[in-house]
Order: C-alpha cells, then structure tokens, then sequence
C-alpha cells in the first residue's frame, strides 16, 4: 500500500469527499458481517439449532394449522349463507295475482336479490315428480299446496342477522302465511366458527409467548457462551447496539429455521390428509377442501416467526447483557 | 489529558477507596501508578474508564467531564482510551489479527483500513509474522504484546495499563516498558500501574504514589514530587 502513494492520496481524497457514506458503507458490511457469522455460528452446532428450530416450527405450525382449518370451515358456511334463501308461503286464500302483486313488492325491497313465484300447480307437478306419491296424490280432491315465493337476499344481506330482519320484514306482509329459512342451522354454524377462531387465537397467542421465551432462554445460553467477547467488546467502546446486535441477529434466524420448519410440517401434514378429507367432503358431498398457504401466507409465516426470534432475542439481551459490565475485569 | 480534581470514592459498606485524590497528566506524559494492594489504584483507573463514577470531586479525560456523562456516551469516551490488563483479556476464539481489530470493528472502520492499522499495530509490538495465530500459541510476553497492540491500535490519546508486566520476566518487562516509552514520545499519556518498584526506579518517570486511598506523592502537575 505504501508503495504507491499516489494511488493513497487519491483513495484519501475519495474517502474525504464523502465520510458520510464511507460511514454508512461500514455500518452496512458491520451488518452483513455479523448476520453472516451468526448464521455460521447456528450451523457449526446443528443438532442444538436443529432442536430450536424444531421446537417452534411445531409450536408455529400448530396455530397456523388451526387457522387454515378454520378458514377452510368459513369458507364452507360462507357457500351455505350465499345459499341460504327465505320460502314465504302464502295463504290459501291468495289468488295468483295477488300473489303476483306481492312479488313485485318483496321485489323492491333493497335487501333482496331476486324473488321467484312458485304458483300451487307448479308445486304440485314438482312434488309430484320428486316425491313419488303420484297415486296418492292423485286421491286428493283439490291442491293442498299454496303459492309460494322464494326470496334470495341480496349480497350485503347474507349474513345471519341480514337473513333474519327481511324474514321479519317478510312474515309482516299481508298474505304471507308462515315464512321458512334454516336459520339455526347457519346461526350454529357461525358461533362454531367465532368460538374456535376465539380459541386458535388465544392458543396461537400463547404458542408465540412460548417461542419467544425459548429462543429468549437459548439466546441467554448464547449470551453466557460469549461474557468474554461482550466485556472486551464494552471495553475497547462497542456501544449497547454494537454488543446485542448478533444477539439479535441470532434469534431473527433461529426465528428463520423455526418459520421454514413450520411451512414444511404444515405442508407435509396437509399432503397427508388432503386425500382422506376429500373422500369425506365427497362422501357428504360437500366442496369443502383444505387450503394450504398461500405464497404470500408462507411469507408471512416466515416473517412472523423472524419478529418472534427476534422479540425473544431482544428480552434475552436486555435482561442479561447490559449486566455485564467491564467493571469486575480490571483486577490488581 | 487526565485530570482529577478532589476525587473521592466511596463504595456502600463504609470503604473508601479514594480520598480526595488531586492530580494532572499532560499530554505525553508517562507516569506510573503504585501502591500497596488495596490502595485504590484499579478504583483509580476504572474512574478513568467510566467503569466507576467518582462519590465527590471530578474526573476530566480530554476536557469532557466524566461526572455527568449519559451511560449512551461511555462507549465514546473509551474508544480514546486503550488499556492493557495483567491478564490481557485475549480472546482465545479468534487469531491474533481478530483480536487487535476489536476497537476498530466497534468504531465501524472500513475494512481496507482496518488490515492496515492492525498490521501497523503488530509491526510495533514485533509480532507482525504471528498475525494468523491463535493466541493460546503465543508466550506470556507475546500475548501481553498482542494486549498493547489492541489497546493501541485505534491510536487512543491515552493508555492505561493494569500491572503489565505482572507476569513477565524483568527482560521482557524492560521491552514492554520500552514500547509504552515510545507511545509517550509520540504524544499518548501514559498511566501504568505497577508494583515493580525496581521497573519503576529504572526509567525514573514520575510515580503517583496511593496509601489508603490517599495520593501521597506525585500530587500536582508534571514535575512535581517524586517517590
């Protein structure tokens, strides 16, 4: 290097030109040097990140399982209340046009999508068709069926609550005779799935204290394994943020390992039932399938349980590395 | 460049280990620290280091009272200060150069700049050849060597060393004294603490003498008394 000044003066100049981003430059490769050689040091003890690692892809992997069947279930309820349509039938005494009238005004009803008029005789042709009492029926002196209108609320109205105020609105007409919808059915449906969306979130909120506090615990290990470094470090002048950073760095890739674990027991778990749930869903013929993650999902997976190690890297470091201090080395 | 006024250092249990002690280095100026075991010397030095604050009086490193300094501002204050420990404090996970590059990682030096003072900081200790070592292969006086060129890589303005030659024969000791000499000459204050009292009469600097917490010789500026 001192061979060819000219060469040092101009890279001196350079340097001098811009200490800012010289500055910046060095803070970076810092970074970049440290998140690499704390990456090395999780790989040179495989079996012990192998367990961490494992450890919260099981504890990642349960939740978001749960969560996944659950959005699987919301989907199927949803395809019921999109279904889900109120029978209003009429009073015998109902002429057709009346009937017709009355159609018109259910029409009009913001709340509703589209209303069908199945007048008594087209009733009685489909019963007929599809009970297989034609003989029977055939001993009956008048149709016994009244008119009836099928009202299929409108998309803002399918919900539980929204079904429930047209068929208010509905049974308060003038010539409706009884109102039916399989109300219950959906209401049941629905408070299932609050009450275990309720429950995975509380358990994936505990899962997550967990992880955080195994990768606090292993960080602390961690911390322990390196006083030395941290007191000489503290005492040439590493600032706080110098010393914890591959601390940090350490749990974000525990957080890695934990998150990669996770998509690949949920994967591989959702591989091995995908077959069996199908013949189920078909067996009731229900177009209910598992949804695995989606890209963006995994991502997230990813970067969630990165936060995590990180959260619990941070609660490790704090609690135990600003304790250290250079103080108890200087002996004599 | 060091400074104490009226210092005083009380810790809980009714021991004090520094009364009102009184005292300046300039810069350039090398001056040994002595005292029976116990007398305050290490308290002395670790006021220096921010690893104490001072019970009354202040203590001034390079104009910058350490008194009232924010803890976020220690790391800083010790980046102007290389110190020199008895037991060197080498990292034995890591080779000689890693070591000598500590104080200029945590400064966030570029690393072009970083081969450079650490290979000129080894070149002035004579170990420029054993850069690649671990230090667990090195001799007592060789590793206390990779210890000066640590603390004085970064070129801090002052040096302390904590009973350098402890551990060393009188020959090594003499070459290490030799060095901290040198640093002097170009301008670093240098505080050594010792109880080599034959090292000490050898190089014939000005001595800060503790009894019981109490300076008793030495007190003032450069210059005044001697022990």
């Amino acid at each position: 290097m001192a061979s060819d000044p000219r060469r040092q003066s101009a890279r001196g100049a350079k340097s001098a030109r811009s200490p800012w981003r010289q500055q910046a430059e060095s803070y970076l490769n810092h970074h970049r040097k440290v998140a690499r050689d704390s990456a090395q040091r999780l790989w040179h003890s495989p079996v012990a990140s192998m367990m961490t690692w494992t450890v919260m892809g099981v504890a990642l992997a349960l939740p978001v399982a749960l969560m996944l069947l659950l959005a699987s279930l919301e989907g199927v309820s949803a395809g019921w209340e999109s279904s889900a349509r109120v029978t209003a039938y009429l009073s015998d005494s109902v002429s057709i046009e009346d009937a017709r009238t009355l159609k018109a005004e259910v029409a009009d009803d913001s709340r509703v999508a589209e209303v069908e008029l199945i007048d008594r005789e087209t009733a009685l042709e489909e019963f007929r068709a599809s009970s297989g009492l034609e003989d029977a029926l055939d001993y009956l002196d008048e149709n016994p069926l009244p008119h009836t209108l099928l009202v299929t609320p409108s998309e803002g109205s399918r919900t539980a609550d929204g079904v429930e105020m047209l068929l208010k609105v509905i049974e308060g007409l003038d010539g409706v005779d009884r109102v039916q919808v399989d109300l219950g059915w959906l209401q049941r449906l629905n408070a299932m799935t609050d009450l275990l969306g309720r429950a995975v979130w509380a358990l994936a909120l505990l899962l997550a204290a967990a992880v955080v506090l195994v990768i606090g615990n292993t960080v602390r290990l961690a911390i322990e394994n390196r006083r030395d470094e941290i007191l000489v470090a503290k005492l040439v002048g590493g600032t706080d943020a110098f010393v914890r950073r591959p601390f940090l760095y350490t749990g974000a890739w525990f957080g890695l390992g934990g998150g990669i674990v996770a998509f690949i027991l949920l994967q591989v778990s959702l591989w091995w039932l995908s077959g069996p749930v199908e013949r189920l869903a078909g067996l009731y013929r229900s177009e209910f399938s598992l949804s695995g993650l989606s890209v963006d999902g995994a991502l997230a997976l990813i970067i969630a349980a990165m936060l995590l190690g990180w959260l619990g890297a941070w609660v490790a470091v704090k609690r135990h590395l600003d304790d250290i201090e250079p103080g108890e080395i200087a002996g004599g | 460049m060091i400074e104490f006024r009226q210092v005083t250092k009380r810790y809980d249990s009714d021991h004090t280990a520094l009364r009102q002690v009184n005292f300046g280095l300039e810069r350039g100026e090398l001056a040994f620290l002595t005292g029976h075991s116990g007398a305050g010397k290490s308290t002395l030095l670790k006021l220096i280091m921010v690893m104490e604050r001072p019970s009354a009086g202040e203590v001034i490193v390079g104009g910058q009272v350490l008194n009232t300094l924010p803890r976020r501002q220690v790391p800083y204050i010790r980046r102007h200060i290389g110190v020199v420990f008895q037991n060197h404090q080498l990292l034995f996970d890591r080779t000689v150069f890693d070591n000598v590059a500590m104080p200029l990682e945590v400064m966030g030096t570029p690393a072009r700049d970083i081969g450079r003072r650490v290979r000129a900081a080894l070149d002035k200790v004579g170990l420029l050849s054993k850069e690649k070592m671990n230090p667990m292969q090195l001799s007592g006086g060789e590793q206390q060597r990779v210890g000066i060129a640590r603390a004085v890589v970064n070129k801090p303005p002052v040096l302390l060393a904590d009973e350098p030659t402890g551990n060393l024969d009188p020959e090594l000791s003499a070459d290490i004294m030799r060095l901290f000499a040198e640093f002097s000459q170009v301008g670093v204050t240098v505080l050594i603490a010792t109880h080599d009292i034959a090292l000490i009469n050898d190089l014939g600097r000005r001595t800060l003498t503790l009894d019981h917490g109490r300076l008793v010789t030495g007190v003032g500026a450069k210059g005044g008394l001697h022990g």
